[in-house]
Formats: structure tokens, C-alpha cells, sequence
């Protein structure tokens, strides 16, 4: 909401500064966005007679004038085709700041001819988009004047921003009486209603809705204008609506943005000539068009309320005019009409139609229910003074509302909900100077609402009017203490897996990445495809437009932008969100992690390698034991999703619950997605890890035993096929007694080694528990090693 | 002098020789070997001894035997002087370019949003709040309706909602547009006291310099029986003071406008703008003092309640929200909202921070 400081001042009485006011109004809630103070903007523009205009010598579109600003008189070189002697000019010195164009006049020789200054035009001065010459004065404009005090320019501009549930505030006198309530100055009384019309309006209104739906347009008046001139209106109306940023057009249209900007009262004019019949309130048929005044086509439905003759709409009900019946300056003959519409319908039409108006903007916030009759009585004299004519007697249909809404505040529940004591007679002094109508009852205030503020509720919403008149700052600070009967820890058990796993994965050199939850779709139908009930109806952009199945994607494409970049070997995680279903439990909260191209790169202290599945089970096994899974327990099975190379990746599972998955990407996906591979990724489901059964936080037992342990090396040829683990696991049962562990610390296949077979070197650690081992008993346990590995496995020792 | 000393000093003078000339441990060896092995000088010297008249073997066991302490003190010293030598020689030789880069270490990083999510909760916790969430995908009810933001309503149109495809029933579900469904959520299944933090993943159909599609937030919400704006405005001034690490940051309330709080406010942080940019605080009494927004907040409108089964006449309290990533453009001077977001792994390293440096709420 915009407005000046000379608009506001025809509505309150103040010699407040114009900082006083814009900090008033920042502190009762009327947040100040922007001050403009255009008397800065315009102080070296002065007002300059052209003494002379002669041919420029050497150039035939150009004049050498010469202007007399005052003080002094300067040779300007002008282009435009108006320049001529006599007029009177805006006169721009050298060093002045040209806010049209954003250039600083300098001395200058065009075409030979000292120039030194200019003679500028409206665009130039910003003030319309106006260039087809320069801006001339009338002749008594007083010459070295400042040329924007003269002209009412210098009017600073003050916007708003008006939260949603003041609509009384979309007006200039709204704002005032805000103000005056906060006791910057007085309000100054609006001009008493008076009696018009001379004779019966030969348009009539009528109401045509369904039963139960007239509160669409609960009331309308209306009053016809006979042999009006639609001329300019006067020029502190084209000052002001130019000021924030209209356009004034002829003094009708003029008239109705004045009201709707000054009293909040948006309505319409007519050409009564172009109107067949009465004017009937209904809602727009099926199919039913309308150009508006925007000169666009729309579509109407049936839940808009439309103004209709008997050729069909002719505006759209408290959104916008119809372009047929518009005012010209043609116009003889004018219907005002006047109207009371339910917000929500506005606010629905206007939303299906893609029309946002300064009539929508205060229609669906809820105007004064009392405007018809006193916005009807203000247009009426404006209309007759501004345009001449005859005014009609009133013509109205539907029910004027007298609904006067009563609140109850108790004095204890100011000091209850902010602390603050706020004495009785103040808290009635407040309310009753916004207007409300306070009357102190039973130790409590009976308070009747104004009819312009719909946003009062309950006495919740009393507290708050009397409370941000009074000043939030005077609000005690008071330290909010532990609440003795809350003393749960601050996270839950997810919560807090989640935290530990992401500093663990931090830790191990991985960088966290938060991305987007909705991914390309072309995308997702790579990870586990798109759900309908997924996709978003109104994506910001079709690389967008699906909740993702997988976090990997989201990963994968930052990885393909990184090396895009020439950023090499990326790596990242993400705990984050997946979503299977749209329900809360089909979102889930994942931890996953991508490593690409260089596990090790060029240096010179060791040789580079390439990442691999296992450093991808790696990452996802050191997440799982983060977040307190028992991770010796964990089964691996070869079950990976599509989007893993089937060859290399795995599944990590407990029973039936899978728990995660690892391994190198499918290459067809790193080709979709052009990425550069190798990519190796991981993914573990948080919120389908097992939950520890005991609350206790203590260890078990650590038993450190006496003797020393003894190593023995074995090295194993097994056919390729066999996994390692299995070796592995035939070791470690054939004495679980003796083996405390087993290490591969050699995989080998090649010169030395059959086709079809490979070496795994183990070290096994015996542990012995009573008494020392003795060759024999290390000899048995050998022997039942190596039989064993033959047993489960076809392996043989190493020769 | 008697002939045992001038065999002494001519043997002593020959064996120093020996020692002196010695430059390796072998050769040093070598001598000791000569001197004091089975059959070295001195041993013979000394095994001569017994050869002599009782009365001259005294003064000859004083005169050798002073000489063979005199060598093994040679020896020693020698062996000791050796050593020292070989020692530098291989400390010398084992020196290593101590200018070679170092082998690469894990270095991953936290990134900002998590970060200040940690910082946040940590302060909080010491109030007493627990950490709530919910999903993301959410009803209308939940994300309008029960926050007082009836259909068609003009705060509605600030909120750019994403919408999940109309169900057979009409309903259509929404991605949350901010962390106050999950007021909803824990009021419909606690009974105060309540007190809530919730930190999460918020959208928003808007894409542009300040704005993100997808964005954090942070909510608070405080339900009990007395709890007034005083305490709101003491618990959010503690939060800031203690986020921005200012002791002294100014703060202000304004009036302002949210459907499921009433009264709402905004609080604004006192800040300084220079030449050097923006600063959180002001310095001295420079007068250039400028404020920012950083959270709305209010006591939450008994309708809220009503809609949550909680009696407005017995309960009250206060809720409040704040941006996320703007805190933290503010607090770790972070210039684009939307690079929060594109994983560029040189601004991720940069702006991230380490796994290590936890602010404490972790364990907790």
C-alpha cells in the first residue's frame, strides 16, 4: 500500500516528522517497506524560460536555445520537437541526476555547441513513460523556482506492507486513523452525507441468485449521472495517483481509484448509453466472456459474480470492469455502482481468473459493511463537482447489512496472555480511537467492532489492537525457565541416529549436501519410478516435478554437475528424506552416500585407485554401526535395486529387514544421467534399523585375557567363484572356541595361481584361555582349519 | 723410574695410539681385543705379575693395574665418542623432504543447514524444548485449515503451494509451506505442557534471488497454563543473543500479522551496515544502526487451539518461526540463498564445517 505524506495529511491533522511517522507506523504494525522522498530526488530540477530557440548550425533536428533559469541564463542544445521560444520548462543544471535515465547531466559540445544543460521530458523525470517532447509549463510558472515544489512533485511516497488481515488499512484514511489512535495527530472528521437526486435513475438494480447464495453480493446501490464531462480530474488527484504509481486517465476512472486508494471503498462506473436494461447481480453462466478493462479476454464460471444488462456481463463482480461499457471521454451519461460482495467469492474468482486488482486486493480482505451508502455519498460529490451533471435518486437492491459485531474483554486477560498492566480507562482510550465502541460492564469492556474490521475475532484479537497502540515494547522480558514436568531429552531416538550417523559420515571424508526433494521424473523412472500421487500438480519446473524415490539421484546429479565443473572425483551424503508413499509413514528418512572416479588419486605416496563397491559397503556399514546397529550380525545378499551394478552391489539385511544397499551404480544409469563413472553409492533406511531393546546405557563386561595371543598365516586356493566371506566364515567356526578373528590380508589371482582359481592369505588369531598354546595344540587347530575350508568351501592350502 | 713403569708407559703410549687411531667400531674393537682380550697386552701384563719377587708384585699389580683402568677408560670414551659419530652419520643419512605434501586425509564436511539446525536445538534444549517432526507432505487441514487459514483466505496466496494430484474425494494433499503442521500434529496427540522445536524441510513455488523452492525452518511452541508474551519475548532475546553470540544485540517487537497466532509479532535484530557489509550488533554509538527481520512469532490464537481439542480458557502460549538458511547467511555470512542448495563441492567445503565441531546437542 502506497500513499504520500501530503495524502495522508488531508486525513490527519500532525506536525509529526516524516521519520516520527514512518517509525509510528513500523511499531503498531504497519511495517514501513520503503520511504521515497522525491523532494530529494527532484531538488535540482528549476523551472526555465526559453528565451530564444534557434536552428543548431549543424544539425537540422537540433535547436540552440537559451534558458533563463533565474539566477542565471545557460545554452542548452535541445532535440526535442517542441523546443521553441516562449515555453516555459523543467530545466536540469549540469551535475543533475536524471532519475528517468540514471545519468548525470554533464557540459558538453554537441555538434560544436556548448550545451549546458537540459530541458527534460516526463520519462526523463520518471514521471510517465511520456517522450514525445519536453515537459512545457504553464505561463504564470515561476521562473528558477524549484520546478517539483511548484508542481506538488516533492511529496514524499511511504509504502506499506500491509499484512493480510488489514484491509481497513488499504486506505490512505485507514492508516490515518491508526495513527491518530497511536496519538500522532488528530483525525480529521469526513464530510457529513447529504441528499441527492432530482429524479428516478432510468437503470435499476436487481438481484438474481440462487436461493441461499445472495450473500455473494448482499447489496448494491446505484444512482444514474445525466450530462456529465468526463474531463481531467483536478491535479491533486492526478498528483497523488501518479505518486504511487497510477496512471490518471479522466477524471471518472480517476475518482474511483482516489476512492478505492483514500477510503478503501473500490467501485465502478458505467457509460449508462452503453448499458441495454437494468443492471442485474448474478453469477456468470457456464462458458459466459467478458473483456475486461485490462483488455483481456476471460472465461467465466458459475461461482463468479458478474454485473449483467441485457446483452450479458459487463463487469466482473468486485475484480474488474467490462471493457464494453468503460467510460471515454465520449461519455455523457454515467451509472455509479456501489457494492457489498462476499470476500471469498472475490477472492476465488480472482485467483481462477488470474486478475489481481486493487478492487480484489481490498474486496477479499473485507471492506466497511457501512461504505455502500457514505462511498456512494463521497463519489456522488466528487462526480457532480469534478464532471458537472445531474445526480439521480438512489437505487439499491438486496439487504443492507446492520450487523454491528460485540467482543468482551477482560481486563485480566491483557495482563494474562502479555504481562503487561494495562489500566482500564487506557485500554477503553485506545479502542474507542480505532473506532471501536467500548463500554466498561461488569468490571470487563463490552466492545462493539467496527464495521471495517473483519479481522476481529475474539478477545484474543482485542488484546492485540489495545496492545500494539500501547507498544509491544513495554512488554516485560521474562526468562523462560526448564518446565520441571518436561524433562524428556531433546531428541528421540531417530532423531539423534540421525545426527551420529551424519557426523560419522562427516568424519569419514564424505561432504554432506542438502538437495531438493522433488527430482526430474525422466529421472525417478530410473530409481524405482514415478508415482501419480507423487508428482507435483504445479512444479516450478519439469526438472522438478516428482518427490523422489531415492536420494542417490539427487546425489548423482550433483556429482554430474561437480565434474560438468571440472571438479574432480566427488563425493557426498545426504541424510535426508525418501518418499515411497504420501503418507507420513511412506516417507523416509534415509542416509545415503556417493563416492566417485578416485577412491585415491595421483601422489606421490602410493599408487592412485579407482572407488569400488566396498568402499561403498564401507561407508554404509560405518552409518549402520553410527547409528547402533549390531553390524556383526548383518546378512549380505546380492538383491541390490536396478539402478546398482548387479555384479557389484549387495544388500545389507537383518532377517527380512533390508536395511540398506551398496555398490558400483549400473552403468546404463551413469550413461542416462552423464555422469562419469566409476560412482559407487550407498543407502541406509534409519527408520527401519532394529531399536535397542534396553533402555541401559552400560557396556557388557570387557574380559581381557592373561595370555598372549599366538598368529598363524594361511593361504587358501578356492575357485573364483567362492566368496571370500564363505572362507572366511569356514575359518572362523572350525574352533570358535580358540579363533578370536580372522583377517584376509591377500586376494590373489594370476602367474602362480590355476585359471579359475584364486589365493586369499588369513591370518587367524588364536587366543588362548586357560593355559598356553603348545605346538600340538596349534598343529590340531591348523589341521581342522584347513579341513574345514576343504569341507565347506573345495579349497585347498597353498602349496 | 722402575722398569715396570717405562713398560707400562711404552705399552700405555702404543695402546692409546691404537684406541686414538681407531675410527670405526670394529677397528676400536680391534684394539680392545689387543689390549684387554685373552691374550691382549695388558692381560699378559697382568698375568706377568705373578711371575714376579712377592715384594715387587705390589707396586707392578698398582703400576699395571692403573694402566689397565686407564685404557678402559680409554675404550669407553672412544667407544662413546664412536657411537655418537655413527649415530649423526645415520641421522644424516635418514633425512627426508620434511616439504612433501602430506597423504590425503578424510576431510568431509557439515553442511550449514545441519549445522545451525545443531546450534538452534542446543540452545533450546537448555529451555526445555524436545525436538518434534513431521512429514512433508501433509493435508490441508493441517497446513491451512487448523492454523486458522480457512480456504480462499488472502494468506493463503502468500504461501505458493506445491499440490500432489486432487484425490477421488476432491482433497488435495500439500507439500508443508512451513514447519506449523507439526503444532497441529503434537496438539492433537499431547496434552499440555507443551514444548516443541521443529526443525525441517519447508516449500514454496517460488524460485528467484531470495527465494527457494525447497527451504528449512524452525518452530517453536510453548503450551501451558501461564506461559505469556513476557516469556516469548525473554525465550526468543535469549535465543538470539545466544545464536549470534552478542550479548548485547538489540532487539525490537512489532505488531504483525499471522492467522494462528494472536497476538503476532516480528522481532527484529539490531544490525550495523558499513563499507565492510553487514554486521549482527551494533558498534559503539555509531548511530548508522539498521534492523532485520528475523522471526515471527505470537501467542497462539485460540482458535488454533480449539481446532487441536485443547482449551483455549485453560491454555495458552506462544509460537514463533524462523528461516533457517537465513540465520545462517546472517550468522556465517553466506551471500545466496540458493547456493544452500546446488552441492557445488567448493562451496560446500568453504561454508560446510567440521564433523568434529558439534555444538553439543548430539549426545545429549
Amino acid at each position: 500500500m502506497k500513499f504520500t505524506l501530503s495524502w495522508l495529511k488531508y486525513h490527519l491533522a500532525t506536525d509529526a516528522s516524516l521519520d516520527e511517522i514512518t517509525d509510528k507506523l513500523t511499531m503498531i504494525g504497519l511495517e514501513v517497506e520503503a520511504v521515497d522522498d522525491r523532494a530529494a530526488t527532484f531538488a535540482p530540477f528549476l523551472i526555465g524560460h526559453v528565451l530564444s530557440a534557434c536552428q543548431h548550425p549543424n544539425a537540422d533536428r537540433l535547436m540552440l536555445c537559451t534558458v533563463d533559469a533565474g539566477e542565471a541564463q545557460y545554452q542548452v542544445v535541445c532535440g526535442a520537437p517542441n523546443a521553441r521560444q516562449g515555453i516555459k520548462g523543467v530545466f536540469a543544471p549540469i551535475g543533475s541526476f536524471i532519475p528517468g535515465t540514471e545519468v548525470t547531466v554533464k557540459s558538453s559540445k554537441i555538434r560544436g555547441e556548448e550545451s549546458q544543460g537540459m530541458l527534460c521530458s516526463e520519462k526523463e523525470m520518471g514521471i510517465s513513460d511520456e517522450h514525445g517532447g519536453i515537459i512545457e509549463l504553464p505561463g504564470d510558472a515561476p521562473i528558477g523556482k524549484k520546478w517539483a515544489t511548484w508542481a506538488g512533485l516533492d511529496d514524499p511516497v511511504i509504502e506499506i506492507a500491509l499484512t493480510p488481515n488489514r484491509g481497513d488499512c488499504a486506505s490512505v484514511r485507514g492508516i490515518a486513523r491508526d495513527l491518530a489512535a497511536a496519538g500522532i495527530g488528530e483525525l480529521n472528521p469526513l464530510p457529513n452525507s447529504s441528499e441527492f437526486g432530482s429524479f428516478e435513475s432510468p437503470i435499476k438494480w436487481r438481484h438474481d441468485f440462487p436461493s441461499g447464495a445472495e450473500n455473494a453480493c448482499p447489496y448494491v446501490v446505484g444512482r444514474y449521472f445525466r450530462n456529465v464531462k468526463n474531463t481531467q480530474s483536478p491535479a491533486f488527484i492526478q498528483d497523488r495517483l501518479r505518486a504511487i504509481g497510477l496512471r490518471p486517465i479522466s477524471a471518472l476512472v480517476d475518482i474511483t481509484n482516489w476512492l478505492t486508494f483514500d477510503l478503501g471503498r473500490p467501485l465502478h462506473v458505467f457509460d449508462a448509453d452503453k448499458i441495454a436494461g437494468d443492471l442485474v447481480m448474478r453469477f456468470a453462466r457456464s462458458g459466459e466472456r467478458i473483456k475486461a478493462l485490462d483488455d483481456q479476454e476471460y472465461e467465466l464460471d458459475e461461482n463468479m459474480v458478474v454485473i449483467s444488462d441485457d446483452s450479458g456481463p459487463q463487469g466482473i463482480g468486485g475484480v474488474m470492469g467490462g471493457d464494453n461499457a468503460g467510460c471515454d471521454d465520449r461519455t455523457e451519461n454515467v451509472f455509479l455502482e456501489v457494492a457489498l460482495f462476499d470476500p471469498t467469492k472475490i477472492a476465488e474468482a480472482g485467483r481462477r481468473l488470474g486478475i489481481m486488482s486493487d478492487a480484489r486486493y481490498r474486496f477479499e480482505r473485507g471492506i466497511d459493511h457501512h461504505s455502500v451508502e457514505w462511498g456512494c455519498d463521497i463519489a456522488t460529490k466528487m462526480i457532480l463537482k469534478f464532471c458537472g451533471g445531474q445526480a439521480s435518486k438512489l437505487v439499491s437492491s438486496g439487504v443492507k447489512p446492520d450487523t454491528k459485531a460485540t467482543k468482551i474483554l477482560r481486563p485480566t486477560r491483557i495482563k494474562d496472555l502479555t504481562g503487561v498492566d494495562i489500566s482500564l480507562n487506557q485500554s477503553q482510550k485506545i479502542l474507542f480511537d480505532l473506532g471501536f465502541e467500548p463500554k466498561v460492564r461488569d468490571g470487563g469492556i463490552n466492545v462493539t467492532v467496527p464495521t471495517w474490521r473483519h479481522d476481529i475475532d475474539g478477545e484474543a484479537d482485542l488484546v492485540e489492537e489495545v496492545l500494539r497502540i500501547y507498544g509491544f515494547d513495554k512488554i516485560p522480558e521474562v526468562k523462560l525457565e526448564q518446565n520441571q514436568t518436561l524433562c524428556a531429552a531433546p531428541r528421540n531416538d531417530l532423531q539423534r541416529r540421525a545426527e551420529k550417523v551424519r557426523r560419522s559420515l562427516g568424519a569419514r571424508g564424505l561432504v554432506e549436501a542438502v538437495t531438493y526433494s522433488f527430482i526430474d521424473s525422466r529421472h525417478a523412472a530410473c530409481f524405482g519410478g514415478i508415482s501419480k500421487k507423487l508428482t507435483l500438480s504445479n512444479p516450478i519446473s519439469s526438472d522438478l516435478d516428482v518427490m523422489r524415490p531415492s536420494i542417490i539421484p539427487s546425489l548423482l546429479v550433483a556429482a554430474a554437475r561437480n565434474q560438468a565443473r571440472g571438479i574432480p572425483s566427488p563425493l557426498f551424503f545426504e541424510v535426508g528424506p525418501q518418499y515411497d508413499e504420501d503418507t507420513p509413514e511412506g516417507q523416509r528418512l534415509v542416509a545415503a552416500g556417493l563416492r566417485s572416479q578416485n577412491a585415491v588419486s595421483r601422489h606421490w605416496s602410493g599408487p592412485m585407485r579407482d572407488v569400488d563397491a566396498i568402499d561403498a559397503k564401507s561407508d554404509a556399514l560405518s552409518a549402520l554401526s553410527a547409528s547402533g546397529t549390531p553390524v556383526n550380525n548383518i546378512q549380505l545378499t546380492r538383491e541390490a535395486p536396478s539402478w546398482y551394478h548387479p555384479g557389484r552391489s549387495g544388500a545389507l539385511r537383518l532377517g527380512k529387514n533390508v536395511l540398506g544397499f551398496f555398490g558400483e551404480l549400473h552403468p546404463s544409469v551413469l550413461e542416462f544421467m552423464q555422469a562419469a563413472g566409476p560412482i559407487v553409492c550407498f543407502e541406509v533406511f534409519l527408520d527401519s534399523l532394529p531399536v535397542k531393546r534396553s533402555k541401559s546405557s552400560a557396556k557388557p563386561m570387557l574380559k581381557i585375557p592373561n595370555l598372549q595371543p599366538v598368529y598363524r598365516d594361511f593361504a587358501f586356493i578356492v575357485d573364483k567363484h567362492v566368496d571370500a566371506a564363505e572362507v572366511l566364515k569356514a575359518v572362523r567356526n572350525s574352533d570358535s572356541n580358540l579363533i578370536e578373528n580372522v583377517e584376509l590380508f591377500d586376494v590373489y589371482e594370476g602367474t602362480g595361481v590355476e585359471m579359475g582359481k584364486k589365493s586369499l592369505g588369513i591370518v587367524v588369531t588364536l587366543q588362548p584361555k586357560q593355559t598356553s598354546l603348545t605346538d600340538q595344540n596349534i598343529s590340531v587347530v591348523s589341521r581342522s582349519i584347513v579341513s574345514a575350508v576343504e569341507k565347506k568351501t573345495g579349497g585347498s592350502l597353498r602349496e | 723410574m722402575s722398569a715396570q713403569e717405562v713398560e707400562r708407559d711404552k705399552i700405555r703410549e702404543q695402546l692409546l695410539a691404537e684406541i686414538g687411531q681407531a675410527d670405526d667400531l670394529e677397528a676400536l674393537e680391534g684394539a680392545r681385543v689387543a689390549s684387554l682380550g685373552r691374550n691382549g697386552i695388558i692381560t699378559s701384563l697382568m698375568k706377568s705379575v705373578g711371575q714376579l719377587e712377592p715384594q715387587e708384585r705390589k707396586e707392578a699389580g698398582r703400576i699395571y693395574n692403573s694402566l689397565k683402568q686407564e685404557i678402559i677408560g680409554a675404550l669407553t670414551a672412544k667407544q662413546e665418542e664412536l657411537r655418537a659419530l655413527q649415530l649423526s652419520a645415520r641421522l644424516a643419512r635418514e633425512t627426508v623432504d620434511i616439504t612433501l605434501p602430506v597423504r590425503q586425509e578424510p576431510a568431509g564436511t557439515i553442511h550449514p543447514i545441519s549445522q545451525t539446525i545443531d546450534e538452534m536445538v542446543t540452545i533450546f534444549a537448555k529451555m526445555g524444548f524436545v525436538v518434534a517432526d513431521g512429514p512433508h507432505i501433509e493435508s490441508d487441514f493441517n497446513n491451512f485449515t487448523a492454523l486458522n487459514i480457512p480456504p480462499e483466505h488472502p494468506a493463503r496466496q502468500e504461501h505458493d503451494t506445491f499440490y500432489l494430484p486432487e484425490k477421488e474425494d476432491g482433497s488435495r494433499l500439500v507439500l508443508r509451506t512451513h514447519t506449523s503442521p507439526v503444532q497441529i500434529r503434537t496438539m492433537l496427540s499431547q496434552s499440555p505442557p507443551i514444548r516443541i522445536i521443529v526443525p525441517g524441510r519447508t516449500f514454496r513455488a517460488d524460485y528467484d534471488a531470495t527465494h527457494s523452492p525447497m527451504f528449512h525452518q524452525i518452530e517453536g511452541l510453548v503450551i501451558d497454563e501461564a506461559t505469556h508474551m513476557g516469556h516469548l519475548k525473554g525465550c526468543l532475546i535469549d535465543f538470539c543473543r545466544s545464536f549470534f553470540d552478542v550479548d548485547d544485540l538489540p532487539v525490537r517487537f512489532r505488531p504483525s500479522y499471522f492467522p494462528f497466532t494472536e497476538p503476532s509479532a516480528e522481532m527484529d535484530i539490531g544490525c550495523s551496515r558499513d563499507s565492510g557489509g553487514l554486521k549482527i550488533g551494533r558498534q559503539g554509538n555509531s548511530g548508522t544502526g539498521d534492523w532485520l527481520e528475523i522471526l515471527g512469532c505470537g501467542m497462539v490464537n485460540p482458535r488454533v487451539m480449539e481446532n487441536c481439542n485443547i482449551d483455549p480458557q485453560r491454555y495458552q502460549g506462544f509460537a514463533f518461526g524462523l528461516g533457517i538458511e537465513r540465520a545462517a547467511m546472517l550468522k556465517y555470512g553466506i551471500p545466496d540463498l540458493r547456493t544452500f542448495f546446488e552441492s557445488d563441492l567448493r562451496w560446500l567445503r568453504h561454508y560446510g564445517f567440521s564433523a568434529l565441531d558439534m555444538p553439543g546437542a548430539v549426545g545429549a
